[in-house]
């Protein structure tokens, strides 16, 4: 590598065009007259997975990949990804993020505490490393100009604040990149988000109570008949009709209270009651533990 | 993105044609223009990630046959058939697809060729996209074929080029692999002209193209004469590449592992080998005499570490860098410090905690309601391979193996033999993954008359590499009509009594046809009938929007695990409602089939673009 190579990251969710934002930065650095290599993984990482494209440019360059603490700037389009990827910037170097949360499914899994996985959108969670950071809503500025899918360029417009390319050549790439008919929108994007101001971080709203434990699920025998509805419409899969049509309880510690089976059982021969032990919602998050 | 429009970068060279200039390619456009350039007239291959743009980035070539196959097997066939009748042919697949084929491979070592043949493996160290991480440097060695490994988007282009050349001078076919970085890499590549290669018509000769056991037993010490002129070929070759002054220390590597290795460290001689088999011993030898410590770096096996030793030259390698997992700028480096006895580097303050991401099925997928039915139902379920493997994860949980294409109906059949299963048991496979090796499967089961069901997911494409045509429906690479083929009717004829067709948007329906075919004694098929709601069109209807007021948190539509339904902050005792996103909602109707407060609508027309945007 020559010394002069220097690296980019562009970080996302499958489907936010990461891929694209980074063929049109690589694409104004070529016409900047730079070596560049540009990195990404396609296929099943697409599938709502945290998407990335490394770009690497100078005089000649050997490796398309970013090494950990060597890029210019990150450029995160959705908050968690900022803090994944945060380790790749160098010292003195820049992140520009946006407010933009995806919450995956995965985050709503805790039906104890109630509490969302998701980090709290704060520019110290970036760590002590010394930072230009530059928090943008970049959705919202894309609305404004007529088109929330030009999100990216509003962001890309952010990104050129940080590096030495003229902006003929961000917008000769832009021109040529972005789908057909939407070359104006991109552009006006773009060009607003060079200008952009930094975004006011909305607060985040507390979690519910929640119940200490599990709810208490009693299923009188003699009155069931075994039609299976109410372990077809359970959630939480606690319970299980045998092959000798006994109705069972097989995940007891599961039950949320939500009580459909209670409801739909034409026999009413199931009741649900809340949790009678008491313990305090501040253990309850404790004991959910860090995220798998 | 095809070659000619990003030829629109170009910074120099012809503004008509592009020959002379330098764009950005990838590495898998980048073969694909040398395959060009080389005057290919024949190139097929099955999708498969990495190597699936190849074929995709030339497909709107009118000069060149540019065909998806049924699978690798049949490419690799189609291809070999068109080098013996003549023209230069190119097979690509990814490193599994290389298994598929490798009957017909290991044979074309002792046919050779009639024009240039060059098959394309991209492997996948690190498994971006892939159930294992095969070396298929090893598939060179066991087959006796030469392998070149290009680094790059440049080298691809002129590798490509050269493996034509090798393949029509020593009569054999080459295999070009690539790894994940080279393929989904983009660098500049300097774009030369197309050299025509017209046929040179089919040239009978039994003795080399039927391997009967009498003709085998003849060309098998031929293959072994190539290898040896090979062995020289490669010993001088301008593709075995000395560079770096300090001799302190000497690195053999090849692939995208040099140009890690080249990055950490800059000054040290390297030695390049840009073909990788045979492996050019003597220069090695002389490499190693030229330098105080032999250092090798190579992803995934000792493939070249071994021949090395063996040799009997003394060299480190996997001792420092690992054999499992992709390798990168930072392994590299670390490989390093530890073989070197380097000063450690400034730390780097680790990345803070965030949440796991991992790839989901999409919002709107039509495979998922088969598999919430299925858990239900208490199936054992036999995977393949597709997007619907994401059916294994939380919360559907619905799949209990995966391991090959097409491998779910024999694993069924087995796995019902076995009489070990604790419910029905059901093997799940998607349309292409059928088209590609699951048929003989089917057969095997209606054969052994195995009591099990067939779950056939059509959604009409290779979704999991991005939305290809394949031979079921009717369209092909080069987007001309065909006829496509039936499921419905492949399955009867196959003699299957019991087929079904179903719309896996009914949620009820499914449950009930997949209740009642596993019910019916023998294999029975169950085929789905909605398309990809992402290719290759995006399938977009009405979005839903849950009732706040009527939501009473219940979680059921919540098992769906569909990415566009997250908790909201609104609760109801004690639990949280749930929302959901209009901009990727695709008004599947699924989460409102699930709710059973009716609490999950469709969204008034008028709010529409309101909440959408659009």
């Amino acid at each position: 590598m020559s010394d002069d190579s220097s690296g980019l990251l562009l970080a996302g969710v499958g489907g936010q065009g990461v891929i694209l934002a980074g063929m049109i930065v690589a694409d104004a650095l070529v016409r900047a007259g730079h070596d560049v290599k540009q990195s990404e993984v396609h296929g099943m990482a697409q599938r709502g997975g945290s998407v990335f494209s490394h770009i690497r440019w100078g005089s000649s360059v050997d490796s398309p990949l970013v090494p950990l603490g060597s890029a210019e700037v990150l450029a995160a389009f959705e908050w968690a990804e900022a803090l994944r990827w945060v380790e790749y910037v160098r010292e003195g170097g820049a992140v520009v993020a946006d407010l933009r949360t995806i919450v995956p499914p995965g985050s709503c899994t805790d039906r104890r505490s109630w509490s969302i996985r998701y980090p709290d959108i704060d520019p110290d969670l970036l760590g002590r490393r010394t930072l230009k950071t530059r928090i943008v809503d970049a959705s919202s500025t894309a609305a404004e100009l007529g088109n929330i899918r030009a999100a990216n360029s509003v962001i890309l417009g952010s990104v050129a604040a940080f590096l030495d390319i003229e902006h003929v050549h961000w917008e000769a790439a832009i021109e040529r990149l972005v789908p057909a008919g939407t070359e104006a929108v991109n552009l006006t994007s773009f060009r607003a988000g060079c200008e952009v101001v930094e975004a006011s971080i909305p607060p985040r709203p507390a979690d519910p109570d929640g119940f200490p434990g599990p709810h208490e699920i009693d299923i009188r025998h003699e009155w069931c008949k075994g039609c299976d509805i109410c372990s077809r419409v359970c959630p939480e899969y606690c319970l299980e009709v045998g092959i000798d049509g006994e109705l069972a309880l097989v995940d007891a510690e599961a039950c949320t209270g939500c009580r459909l089976c209670e409801l739909l059982c034409p026999d009413f021969a199931i009741a649900v009651s809340p949790p009678t032990e008491n313990v305090s919602r501040g253990e309850l998050v404790a004991s959910a533990g860090d995220p798998p | 993105m095809t070659v000619d429009t990003i030829a629109d970068s170009e910074v120099e060279g012809d503004a008509d044609t592009g020959i002379g200039s330098r764009v950005l390619l990838s590495g898998n456009e980048a073969v694909a223009r040398g395959a060009v350039e080389a005057g290919v007239l024949v190139a097929t291959g099955y999708p498969g990630t990495p190597s699936t743009e190849i074929l995709e980035s030339i497909a709107d070539r009118d000069d060149i046959d540019v065909r998806w196959a049924t699978n690798e097997k049949v490419a690799l066939d189609v291809a070999l058939g068109a080098s013996l009748g003549g023209v230069r042919a190119l097979a690509t697949m990814k490193h599994v697809g290389l298994n598929v084929a490798s009957d017909t491979f290991m044979t074309t070592a002792y046919t050779g060729v009639g024009a240039g043949l060059v098959i394309v493996t991209a492997d996948d160290p690190g498994m971006h996209s892939s159930q294992n991480e095969q070396d298929n440097r090893g598939f060179a060695r066991m087959a006796g074929v030469p392998l070149l490994e290009p680094a790059d988007s440049s080298e691809a282009r002129e590798y490509t080029t050269i493996a034509f050349a090798i393949s029509e001078e020593f009569d054999t076919p080459v295999l070009v692999r690539t790894t994940t970085r080279v393929s989904h890499n983009r660098g500049l590549v300097r774009l030369g002209p197309r050299i025509e290669h017209p046929t040179t018509g089919f040239t009978r000769d039994p003795r080399k193209y039927v391997m009967i056991p009498s003709h085998a037993r003849l060309r098998r010490p031929e293959m072994l004469k190539r290898l040896e002129r090979l062995t020289g070929y490669v010993e001088a070759s301008p593709l075995t590449v000395e560079s770096g002054r300090s001799s302190d220390i000497g690195v053999v590597t090849s692939g995208i592992a040099h140009n890690y290795v080249r990055e950490a460290l800059p000054d040290a001689k390297i030695l390049k080998l840009g073909m990788s088999y045979p492996v050019p011993i003597k220069a090695i030898r002389a490499f190693a005499e030229s330098v105080d410590r032999l250092l090798v770096v190579e992803e995934l096996d000792p493939y070249l570490e071994n021949d090395i030793l063996a040799a009997g030259i003394a060299v480190e390698g996997k001792a420092f860098f690992s054999q499992a997992g992709e390798l990168g700028p930072d392994a590299v480096r670390r490989g390093f410090a530890t073989a070197l006895a380097l000063p450690d580097g400034p730390t780097i303050e680790p990345a803070p905690p965030t949440v796991a991401r991992p790839p989901l099925m999409c919002p709107g997928c039509p495979h998922t309601p088969p598999f919430l039915a299925l858990r239900r139902l208490g199936a054992v379920v036999t995977g393949d391979i597709g997007c619907y493997t994401l059916a294994a994860l939380a919360p559907l949980s619905a799949m209990d193996t995966c391991v090959a294409m097409g491998s779910s109906i024999g694993m069924a059949a087995g796995m019902a033999a076995s009489g070990g299963a604790q419910g029905p048991v059901v093997a799940t496979i998607g349309d292409s993954t059928f088209l590609h090796g699951g048929i003989p499967g089917l057969v095997d089961a209606v054969y052994n008359q195995a009591d099990i069901t067939v779950l056939i997911l059509d959604n009409g494409t290779v979704a999991m590499t991005g939305g290809q045509e394949h031979p079921g429906t009717g369209i092909t690479l080069q987007e001309s009509e065909t006829t496509p083929v039936d499921l419905l009717a492949l399955c009867r004829a196959l003699g299957v009594d019991d087929v079904r067709v179903v719309d896996p948007y009914d949620l009820g329906a499914t449950y009930g046809a997949l209740e009642a075919a596993i019910a019916s004694p023998g294999p029975s098929v169950v085929i789905t009938n909605r398309p990809c709601v992402e290719a290759p069109t995006k399938v977009r209807d009405r979005p839903y929007e849950v009732i706040a007021d009527a939501c009473t948190a219940c979680q059921a539509c919540m098992t769906a695990g569909c990415p566009s339904i997250v908790w909201s902050d609104e609760t109801f005792e004690g639990r949280r409602k749930v929302s959901i996103d209009p901009i990727t909602c695709t008004g599947c109707t699924l989460c409102a089939q699930l709710c059973p407060p009716l609490a999950i609508l469709p969204t008034p027309s008028s709010e529409i673009e309101v909440r959408t945007g659009v």
